[in-house]
């Protein structure tokens, strides 16, 4: 439909304070893991579907200036979004993909996609407080995938521009390979596992932070019995 | 033990009197101090536990399980089925062999007799697991295993190479073979060191292969630090286990001497003859000083040899009626007696083994031959274990006199011992060949055959075919000390009983019997007793077969199992963005899935009834906050929204004005309630649906499968927007001053936002948005908001609620408050066989709709009889009784004692609280024919009495709803 991308002005970030699911871990998680694994809060991300090929498609990929990738299990760099660091359009499934960008505004992402792609049958959601953004580089990035993910992340068959959708632990993740090295992964986890995970990843790290005792973990709370469900 | 034997010291080590002088692979320069039975003792690093209490002459190790029958140490390796001990420390294990167990400095450890002890402190130690993808994965770095792994890596593959033991070389550890004209073990170390040097290649020693699964799919547990005993690496995992998934599969896990059964054959220092042989060369232990050697073939013969050459007197009872020719010489230049044509019928000796009693073979009188040690060789068993896992069939080789792999398996192959091929010339050369196979079938570049560069070995002597000879007969004929299964005290007389008892599989004789089920798994037992028992029902060994393999192949601790999943991280706690203040303020949890949600929040003193009355009056007479951020959330879109709605709901959604919520049931095609909640029309084209916390996941699921299934053809995309928005109801007649404090550009009146409607707003450039939903009864409103600004929201209401006492409240008193105004949750108050029309909720199936899923059951005669289930209320006579949840309602008349059993039921309590807005306890229940029995009084047993409650209607609280608007 449009045959150029909207312009995007760039607005300042909302003054109302934000926060994250991490920051009560985000020094251990660099500190405990030698910086290896970094945590990028507050990135915008949107669910695209469009079929493919077909208006919708080509829609999106005007707004997001980068063709929407339809192997399965892999992601493109998109173009930076409100003047920060180059995005990302991970494949989903046949007509699903996720976009990550750097936007201060993370509904004008929706708003940009929705207003492109509706008309021609797509559609587009903001779910940027949906997943959390960690990064895990360094020479033990493997070994700790390996501790809690089946995928197979041999740079030969899980090179950049690879990616995943797996469990690593027990939470489900998206798994971006950044690297043909085998040295840099970007894990998107659900926003209500991203503690689980922070620990998990803590935990994994245990085997290569020498003979550091390892922290003592939380003492487990009581859990009081419960009845049925809650709405 | 021993102590009666006439012993020359050895120059060896004065401490360890049946050390060799030198040889073995063991670091004689180091010395390891560990307690046995309360004795200390002495060993070094590379020694087992077994081989140590070896070279001090202890054989006894244990007692057995049934009989007390003193028991030693009767293999090297994992198929030892007696050698069973408790390890006290460094941490408490039970159920280790001393065969297999590295030995180090500190350890302490006890003779089992049959049953060991779990530790009862806390295990501090790590386990923790890693997947691994390989091409090949090769189990067993024996000749085989290292020539099919050597092959494979250089052609570039991904290899795994595995092995049991602390170093590779299987086989080659333990003997004395050449190779290149090096010992064996120098090419060991080569193959090894190449290994290492390329990248693709994992080599794990201490690593069992215990399980292979479809697919290439492989479970193997290492061991890591358990060798390291106190001084293990706190930081490091004390086992691993390996989840590997290999394209193709080397099996190369060598083959298990097997015993022959006779009289007595339990006495320690009965040991497979080969075990001898690795104790000689691998550990430098001599495990007796007068040795016995029993055997129907030629392998014992290579034992009884390096034997005498180290200085024990050796005999050789062969079974067969010639000594084999390529033997004949070496014994006889070793003045080395061979008695042809007989058996041992017996033995002599109580806590050790003074003399085997030999026969010839067709009978006559036995002869006492004098002995410390009694060295029995029946043949070999392959280890096809790992095959038969796989589904690999096997049949019966009657020249090798054991069980062979049948076929050849898509992805698996089986090579060297493990096939049946038990010369070293064999094991390299088939072990290159199915390398070089493997490497062609995952289509790598072939490896050039370069024989030149092919490992040479002398070729091995003649051999002359085994006998086949499962038990020697009882001369008197009591079988009921000729043990098949050693560990179980199960002996030739219980296979005989069960037999008798008509049981002709080995599989029902295995249960009958229980050998084969040790530790072991009937390593050295399990093809003795098919020998038997075809014996007995007059059948060939391929007609009995054998009883099947099964994973684990040695056992595995559930503490490895478990690995990193326990404790805080067994299963994931999800938290909303408020779990900090929740934790701050004092919140006790509840667990609901997953989700750890605050049930309520107790001030000093309170305990969960007093905090949930002060939370509940708070909420009905003031104001509340709670944090629902939990519930499921679908955002739905596409200009066939409305028609996949309103095929999914029992009511019609798709005229719900854009603006206004409405609230929905979703049923199964059985009619029965699946979920509910609410539906926001955010836009022509857009909803969004809410879920319960429980069922967000399913709920998606369910419309995805019904969307991607059954109407590809509309136009409709699903979202889960679950932690996208954080949700709060701000609830009570307060909550409009709260929310219009916080959020002044809404008019929160009645007329300008009304019931069920929705508005959106902004809170400093930050989208809002407010919805009049009620879960109380109450005015209330929710405020959705990203979860990124969920903490400061949150903040600011619970600040500007402050001059109205603001409480916020947990699970706990929002279930009370429901509950008083008789709505159900779905899940506690219904079970999967509740309609929607049982919880008395007509109103919310659509008459109008031509169908929608769920529908048609609504129709059937059992989903309209009168007396089904209903939702109903129930208060306590007493104004006092808190009925229990799940108390049954019993068709008891008031004034009767409960009758003996069978009770007629007429339904159950779904939920019951004290409710501090009425003043007392009461109960929502799901009875039959409820609706009428409206004003009735009917029994629950409570505690060994009747409480009387009456029926009422299930909403208890404000029914003519007048404080929905404040």
């Amino acid at each position: 439909m449009a045959d150029t991308p909207t312009p995007s002005v760039a607005p300042s970030a909302p003054t109302l304070r934000r926060s994250h699911p991490l920051a009560s871990r985000e020094e251990d998680l660099r500190a405990l893991t030698g910086g290896s694994v970094g945590v990028r809060p507050h990135l915008a991300m949107a669910v695209v579907r469009a079929a493919v090929p077909g208006p919708a498609a080509r829609a999106a990929e005007d707004v997001l200036g980068t063709a929407l990738p339809t192997r399965p299990n892999t992601w493109a760099p998109a173009a930076p979004g409100g003047g920060g660091e180059p995005g990302a359009v991970v494949w989903l499934g046949p007509d699903e993909w996720l976009v990550l960008a750097d936007e201060p505004r993370p509904e004008a992402l929706e708003e940009r996609l929705r207003a492109a792609l509706v008309p021609v049958g797509g559609s587009a959601v903001d779910v940027s407080a949906q997943r959390m953004s960690l990064r895990l580089r360094g020479a033990h990035a493997r070994d700790v995938l390996a501790a809690g993910c089946a995928v197979d992340t041999h740079p030969a068959v899980f090179g950049a521009g690879t990616s995943a959708q797996t469990l690593l632990g027990q939470a489900g993740v998206v798994l971006l390979s950044r690297s043909d090295a085998g040295d840099d992964y970007e894990v998107l986890v659900r926003s209500s596992f991203a503690r689980y995970l922070a620990d998990w990843l803590l935990d994994a790290f245990v085997e290569h932070r020498g003979a550091e005792a390892p922290r003592d973990p939380a003492p487990d709370p009581v859990r009081p019995t419960t009845g049925g469900a809650t709405p | 033990m021993s102590a009666t034997l006439d012993r020359p010291e050895r120059a060896g080590d004065p401490q360890a009197p049946f050390r060799t002088a030198d040889g073995g692979r063991v670091d004689r320069s180091r010395t390891l101090t560990f307690t046995f039975g309360g004795r200390s003792l002495t060993g070094h690093p590379g020694d087992t536990l077994a081989s140590a209490l070896l070279s001090h002459g202890v054989h006894q190790v244990a007692t057995s399980v049934k009989l007390g029958r003193p028991r030693g140490i009767g293999a090297a390796w994992a198929e030892d089925p007696t050698s069973l001990v408790q390890v006290e420390e460094p941490f408490p294990e039970p159920m280790l062999l001393a065969s297999t167990i590295e030995l180090y400095d500190g350890l302490v450890a006890d003779g089992l007799p049959g049953q060991g002890r779990l530790a009862d402190l806390p295990d501090s130690a790590r386990y923790d697991a890693r997947h691994l993808h390989v091409d090949l994965l090769v189990v067993g770095a024996g000749p085989a295993g290292l020539s099919a792994a050597l092959v494979a890596a250089r052609a570039g593959a991904r290899v795994a190479l595995v092995d049991e033991q602390a170093e590779a070389g299987g086989a080659l550890l333990g003997g004395t073979d050449t190779i290149d004209g090096r010992p064996g073990t120098a090419w060991v170390e080569a193959a090894v060191a190449e290994l290492a040097a390329l990248p693709d290649v994992m080599h794990l020693q201490r690593t069992t292969v215990f399980g292979v699964y479809d697919d290439g799919f492989a479970l193997a547990v290492e061991r890591r630090t358990d060798h390291l005993g106190g001084a293990a690496p706190q930081h490091l995992s004390r086992q691993r286990v390996w989840r590997v998934r290999a394209r193709r599969t080397v099996v190369a896990t060598g083959a298990h001497e097997r015993p022959v059964v006779f009289t007595d054959n339990d006495r320690p220092g009965t040991m497979l003859a080969g075990s001898a042989r690795t104790y000689l060369h691998r550990y430098g232990v001599l495990a007796g000083e007068r040795a016995v050697v029993f055997t129907t073939n030629d392998s014992a013969y290579q034992v009884a040899v390096e034997l005498a050459d180290a200085g024990v007197d050796v005999t050789v009872v062969e079974t067969r009626e010639r000594a084999p020719v390529a033997w004949s010489a070496a014994c006889g230049a070793r003045g080395l007696p061979v008695r042809t044509g007989s058996v041992v019928t017996g033995t002599e000796g109580v806590e050790r083994v003074t003399a085997a009693l030999v026969a010839p073979r067709g009978g006559g009188a036995p002869e006492a031959l004098p002995c410390d040690l009694l060295l029995v060789s029946g043949g070999w068993n392959p280890a096809v274990h790992l095959y038969s896992q796989a589904r690999g069939r096997l049949r019966f080789d009657a020249v090798l006199g054991a069980f062979l792999p049948a076929e050849q398996l898509p992805d698996l192959d089986v090579v060297g011992s493990a096939a049946g091929t038990l010369d070293l010339e064999g094991c390299l050369f088939t072990g290159r060949e199915t390398g070089r196979a493997a490497v062609a079938a995952l289509g790598l570049p072939e490896v050039p055959r370069t024989p030149q560069a092919d490992p040479t070995v002398d070729p091995p002597p003649p051999a002359s075919d085994p006998d086949l000879l499962w038990v020697v007969p009882a001369v008197d004929g009591d079988a009921s000390r000729q043990f098949v299964d050693v560990q179980r005290d199960a002996t030739v007389a219980d296979v005989q009983r069960a037999v008798g008892a008509g049981l002709r599989s080995p599989e029902h004789v295995k249960r009958y019997t229980t050998i084969g089920t040790a530790h072991d798994q009937g390593k050295t037992s399990g093809v003795v007793m098919s020998g038997i028992l075809g014996e007995l029902i007059g059948a060939g060994p391929q007609d009995v077969g054998t009883t099947t393999f099964r994973p684990p192949y040695t056992p595995v601790a559930f503490a490895t199992l478990a690995g990193r999943d326990r404790g805080a991280m067994f299963d994931p706690e999800r938290t909303t963005a408020l779990h900090d203040w929740h934790l701050a303020h004092g919140a006790v949890w509840e667990d609901v899935g997953q989700w750890k949600r605050p049930r309520h929040y107790p001030a000093p003193g309170e305990d969960m009834e007093a905090a949930v009355l002060r939370e509940c009056a708070a909420v009905r007479s003031g104001v509340g906050i709670l944090d629902g951020s939990t519930l499921g959330k679908i955002d739905v879109q596409g200009p066939d929204a409305g028609v996949l709605l309103d095929r999914l709901y029992t009511n019609l959604m798709s005229s719900l004005k854009v603006g206004r919520v409405r609230y929905g049931v979703m049923c199964g095609v059985d009619g029965m309630v699946l979920d509910d909640g609410v539906v926001l029309r955010l836009a022509e084209d857009r909803w969004m649906v809410m879920t319960t916390t429980g069922g967000a996941a399913k709920v998606l699921d369910w419309m995805e499968e019904w969307l991607q299934t059954e109407w590809p053809d509309l136009r409709v995309h699903l979202a889960s927007v679950t932690e996208q928005w954080a949700a709060f109801p701000v609830v009570g007649p307060r909550s409009r001053d709260v929310v219009g404090a916080v959020f002044p550009g809404v008019d929160v009146s009645a007329e300008a936002f009304e019931f069920m409607t929705w508005q959106d707003t902004q809170l400093e450039g930050v989208p809002v948005r407010l919805a009049r939903i009620s879960f109380s009864g109450e005015l209330a409103w929710e405020v959705h908001v990203s979860s990124w600004h969920a903490e400061e929201v949150w903040h600011r209401l619970v600040a500007a609620g402050q001059e109205h006492g603001i409480t916020p409240y947990g699970t706990e008193t929002m279930h009370v408050l429901r509950a008083e105004k008789g709505y159900p949750i779905i899940g506690q108050d219904t079970d999967g066989t509740v309609t929607p029309q049982d919880l008395g909720m007509d109103w919310v199936v659509s008459k109008k709709k031509a169908d929608f899923v769920g529908k048609r059951s609504f129709a059937r005669a059992d989903n309209q009889r009168p007396d089904r289930k209903h939702l109903v209320g129930l208060l306590p006579t007493d104004g006092e009784t808190v009925l229990p949840e799940g108390s049954q309602v019993v068709d008891v008349p008031l004034g009767e004692d409960l009758p003996a059993p069978p009770v007629p039921m007429l339904g159950h309590v779904t939920s019951s609280y004290r409710s501090a807005f009425l003043g007392r306890p009461f109960a929502l229940a799901m009875l039959q024919g409820g609706r009428e029995r409206v004003g009735e009084v009917v029994q629950l047993p409570v505690g060994g009495r009747l409480v009387a409650a009456e029926v009422t209607g299930p909403v208890l609280v404000d029914p003519e709803g007048a404080r929905r608007d404040g």
